[in-house]
């Protein structure tokens, strides 16, 4: 067991984890962070993403000791004080999720998208996502989500 | 005129915006694999890694003595108590399949079987231990090439004797619907147009992106399933059926469901084994999949080799369709894998005036994942055939695509029109949906850019493909499921529920995995009630919630599930009469109900649905002659399919140097009648148009020569991204069904029918000038470079 502190989505834990642990698994199995999903076990899907510092990474494809004095945001950290984030908005606005099970991590990869190019082209935006799959939408209002949150963050 | 000019209220046709999504873009949400119970118990399964093979020892000892493992199961350990997984449609009274256990016993019969399970207190625990189970095998020759298979050159299950599950045919001049198709064939050798193909439709897997998850609570007098299932009233009857135990016992709760596509449109073996680890141990147990396993032994789909023969007169008219295929049921008969083939049995004549027809199907064993529904199911494979031989009959009159289908169609006047197959066709209109695809797509301009490509020898070619479909959803009329040899039927139920506080509380059986019922149902309950959309709650998916219900597959949620809900609603408008009459001292001659409220005519009193709620849970004021309650259930069985129908147009951009492809454009006119919600309607076009072009370009389930599947991972299997799919230009055309009230039709399944031949009719049609008369599918830059070289040599 190896001893770790995070901050995830605001709150500080200090924990004991396996070595082997992935971090999408401590954030779901031990902090209950359960809006976090896992979809493939190759890194190829992006369902697990959420943010380390500020920047998106694919929770399957970092162990939970790689997290250790960092600071973690999942989805169900970006709504505060019962307001959707503006990405979360676009989403339910532009009708960009089916089953929603690709969701929390296109929305958590968005987000960095628009952060590192807040003007993007609609192929920038694919571009931006293609390590996050989906196969309800057929990204269509996916991407009409990026770009409305895009030009509403201007 | 349209039916939304005649009603009243608002709701239905509106672009509301999802119910659903906030609980999902905040991740709120209750994936099964987010329920965690005291005591919980892990599981990890073995499975084979052989396509074919005889088990002849497995030592369970090491992964036994392993830390945290309860137990160890094996096939033989529970060879009585697993039964057998059932299939529920003989599509013939003698068709032949083999045992189909849950956890293989001695024979193994595609590479991913369930060979043993390890029971253990986490899941890292199950998986180590799982690696420690040691298992030996002698190895059979696999059967895996289709078309050999069919021959029985090596047979899949040696006990069965032969690979030939079912052999079932339609003959138009056997059933009186139309004349002798090899007549047809016959008097167009001599003079008029003959055209043979051979398309493949390779395997596919549905791919959803929640993998199946499942949860059992044993530990009550009840046993509560959670699985991530598109069925879950299938499941509860089958657990019931298959393990022994009172379906009273069993209930069973799809949650938060990612996606199936037909998918988890099943009964699996991983469902049975999890109620036999947690009845065995007395503890809950869960079994994820990984990613892998999904690939690998979740259900796949297609894989068919499709033998087509349509004959025309000279000038293009349509005289005989005859079609021979050969469809690969894997290893084993799933709940339908047997009438994959039969769901397009009736659609190979497409839109078109065919005067004979014939379809002869062979359903054949191989040592491969079972196949059975995956998005279309059967209807895809019918769509493309029929599909891209009218535009080689085009191509060999000298016509116009649309021209020649425009030749061969049903008018629009000629509904309901009866189909060459048997099918009455309730209404459509081609040249209403195919006038404003043109439009749209600027037909016209992009024939004259790609003339003028072909005239300059611009090595980046334009193709123009064209797909006008029709197919059968909204599964099924009982009796019609009953005549086919379906175990089942095809009704849906629904519950609606006035609450004390004027809320409506509605049950349906259907159960959503992205669908978005929540919100459409909320729609239709609205408008019918006159209350408010907001006021309506939908509840799904709990067998102890919605008793009753046939669940979700085969587009029927609407045209069956919606217009159950709709007739519970007029039951509760109807059990409202009585009362209000009583409240208002008034006779029930003189009430009239609008806008959710119940009138004395030609008075200003009146109730509203709310307040006749209050005054039911009150009691206070009833004279007991009419039952104090505004709950009604109805169960409703449709009277037909429903039919939607549209144009498809794509234009590919065909590098003739490299074979790769670009979408350029993609425009896509459906006619799915009234629509409830636009919005839902267009996404479920969209992520329909992704899966068909998929299997157009990308995707395809590959096994090596030992039978092991090689796209195991996302990393093999193409799953398109947001940077290989194009933009979608939609619209739509409304022509009411005349089957359903609402007069709605299917659309899950429209778009993935729609788009797979519209995009190869494209790259074909870049590459016709070349030689090119067909490109296999998936049309990877390879398949469609070595296409062109071919056409050159010949």
């Amino acid at each position: 067991m190896t001893r770790i502190t995070v901050k995830v989505d605001g709150s500080s834990f200090t924990d004991d984890v396996e070595p082997r642990t992935l971090l999408v698994l401590y954030l779901r199995e031990q902090l209950g962070k359960t809006g976090t999903v896992v979809g493939c076990d190759t890194g190829n899907c992006g369902a697990c993403t959420v943010h380390l510092d500020g920047r998106s990474v694919k929770s399957c494809s970092l162990l939970a000791v790689q997290a250790d004095g960092h600071e973690i945001t999942t989805i169900e950290g970006l709504a505060t004080n019962g307001q959707l984030h503006p990405m979360q908005q676009a989403f339910h606005e532009n009708h960009a999720l089916q089953c929603g099970f690709c969701t929390p991590g296109m929305i958590m990869q968005s987000i960095d998208l628009i952060a590192d190019n807040p003007d993007p082209s609609d192929e920038d935006i694919r571009l931006g996502l293609e390590g996050n799959l989906c196969r309800c939408t057929g990204y269509q209002n996916i991407v009409k989500a990026v770009r409305a949150a895009a030009g509403g963050a201007q | 005129m349209t039916a939304t000019e005649e009603r009243p209220a608002a709701e239905v046709g509106t672009a509301r915006l999802r119910k659903e999504d906030a609980r999902l873009v905040t991740g709120r949400t209750r994936w099964t694999d987010n329920i965690v119970l005291p005591g919980l118990q892990h599981l990890a399964m073995v499975r084979s890694p052989f396509a074919h093979a005889r088990i002849t020892s497995i030592d369970t000892a090491a992964a036994k003595a392993a830390t945290g493992v309860v137990a160890v199961i094996t096939g033989a350990d529970i060879a009585d108590e697993q039964g057998a997984l059932p299939n529920a449609w003989a599509v013939i009274p003698d068709q032949k399949a083999p045992v189909h256990p849950s956890m293989a016993v001695d024979h193994v019969a595609f590479a991913g079987e369930i060979v043993a399970m390890v029971i253990a207190r986490t899941a890292a625990e199950a998986s180590d231990a799982a690696d420690l189970v040691d298992v030996d095998y002698e190895e059979l020759p696999p059967a895996l090439e289709l078309k050999a298979a069919s021959r029985d050159e090596v047979l899949a299950h040696p006990d069965l004797g032969t690979n030939v599950s079912a052999v079932w045919s339609y003959d138009s001049a056997e059933s009186g619907t139309g004349g002798d198709v090899e007549a047809a064939i016959a008097a167009a050798r001599d003079g008029g147009i003959v055209i043979e193909e051979e398309f493949r439709q390779q395997r596919l897997i549905p791919a959803f992106m929640e993998p199946r998850s499942i949860v059992v609570d044993p530990t009550t007098e009840q046993m509560t399933v959670w699985s991530s299932t598109q069925v879950p009233h299938f499941v509860k009857i089958f657990i019931a059926l298959v393990l022994g135990i009172p379906e009273s016992k069993v209930r069973v709760i799809a949650p938060d469901v990612g996606g199936g596509f037909g998918g988890k449109l099943q009964f699996t073996p991983e469902e049975v084994l999890t109620v036999i680890a947690a009845r065995r141990t007395g503890k809950p147990c869960k079994y994820n999949e990984t990613r892998s396993e999904s690939l690998m032994a979740a259900h796949h789909g297609r894989d068919q080799w499709q033998q087509v023969t349509l004959a025309a007169n000279a000038d293009g008219t349509v005289t005989g369709l005859k079609v021979e295929l050969i469809a690969d049921m894997g290893a084993y008969l799933g709940l339908v894998t047997s009438a994959i083939p039969l769901l397009g049995a009736f659609m190979y004549n497409g839109i078109y005036k065919f005067p004979a027809y014939h379809l002869g199907i062979t359903n054949v064993f191989t040592n491969k994942t079972w196949t059975d529904a995956y998005r279309g199911a059967g209807r895809p494979e019918a769509t493309y055939a029929i599909e891209r031989l009218m535009d080689e009959l085009a191509a060999r009159v000298g016509a116009d695509p649309l021209e020649i289908r425009e030749k061969n169609w049903i008018k629009h006047e000629e509904f309901p029109f009866s189909t060459v197959s048997g099918l009455r066709y309730d209404s459509g209109n081609y040249e209403a949906a195919t006038a404003k695809a043109r439009e749209l797509f600027r037909y016209d301009d992009l024939r004259a850019e790609q003339q003028q490509r072909r005239e300059s020898g611009d090595p980046v070619q334009l193709g123009i493909g064209v797909s006008t479909f029709t197919e059968m959803c909204g599964l099924a009329p009982s009796r019609w499921l009953g005549s086919m040899g379906y175990v089942g039927g095809g009704w849906e139920h629904a519950s609606v529920r006035m609450l004390p506080t004027g809320k409506v509380e509605v049950v349906t059986g259907t159960s959503p995995h992205g669908q978005g019922h929540e919100t459409a149902w909320s729609q239709i309950v609205a408008d019918r009630l006159g209350v408010a959309f907001e006021d309506v709650e939908v509840l799904h998916g709990d067998t102890q919630v919605a008793v009753r219900g046939l669940d979700t597959y085969g587009s029927r949620s609407l045209a069956v599930g919606g217009m159950a809900v709709l007739a519970a609603a007029d039951k509760v408008i109807e059990k409202a009469k009585p009362i209000a009459a009583q409240l208002l001292e008034a006779n029930t001659d003189d009430l009239e109900f609008t806008a959710g409220r119940y009138g004395v005519r030609g008075t200003e009193a009146g109730m509203t649905m709310a307040e006749l709620a209050f005054a039911v849970f009150q009691g206070h004021k009833l004279d007991g002659s009419a039952e104090g309650c505004l709950d009604a259930d109805a169960t409703l069985d449709p009277d037909d399919f429903s039919f939607p129908h549209g144009t498809h147009l794509c234009a590919v951009e065909v590098d003739t140097e490299t074979g790769g492809t670009k979408i350029r454009s993609y425009v896509a006119v459906d006619d799915v009648g009234v629509v409830v919600n636009p919005l839902i309607v267009e996404g479920q076009v969209h992520g329909g148009l992704a899966q068909g072009i998929a299997q157009a370009l990308y995707e395809e389930a590959v096994h090596d020569e030992s039978g092991t599947l090689v796209t195991g991972s996302f990393d093999q299997y193409l799953l398109p991204g947001a940077p290989d799919l194009p933009g979608f230009d939609t619209a739509r055309t409304e022509t009411p069904a005349t089957t359903n009230q609402l007069g709605v039709k299917g659309v899950g399944e429209a778009g993935t029918i729609a788009s797979t031949p519209a995009v190869v009719n494209a790259i074909v049609d870049a590459l016709r000038p070349m030689g090119v008369t067909d490109v296999p599918m998936p049309c990877t830059p390879y398949r469609v470079w070595k296409a062109i070289q071919e056409g050159r040599n010949s």
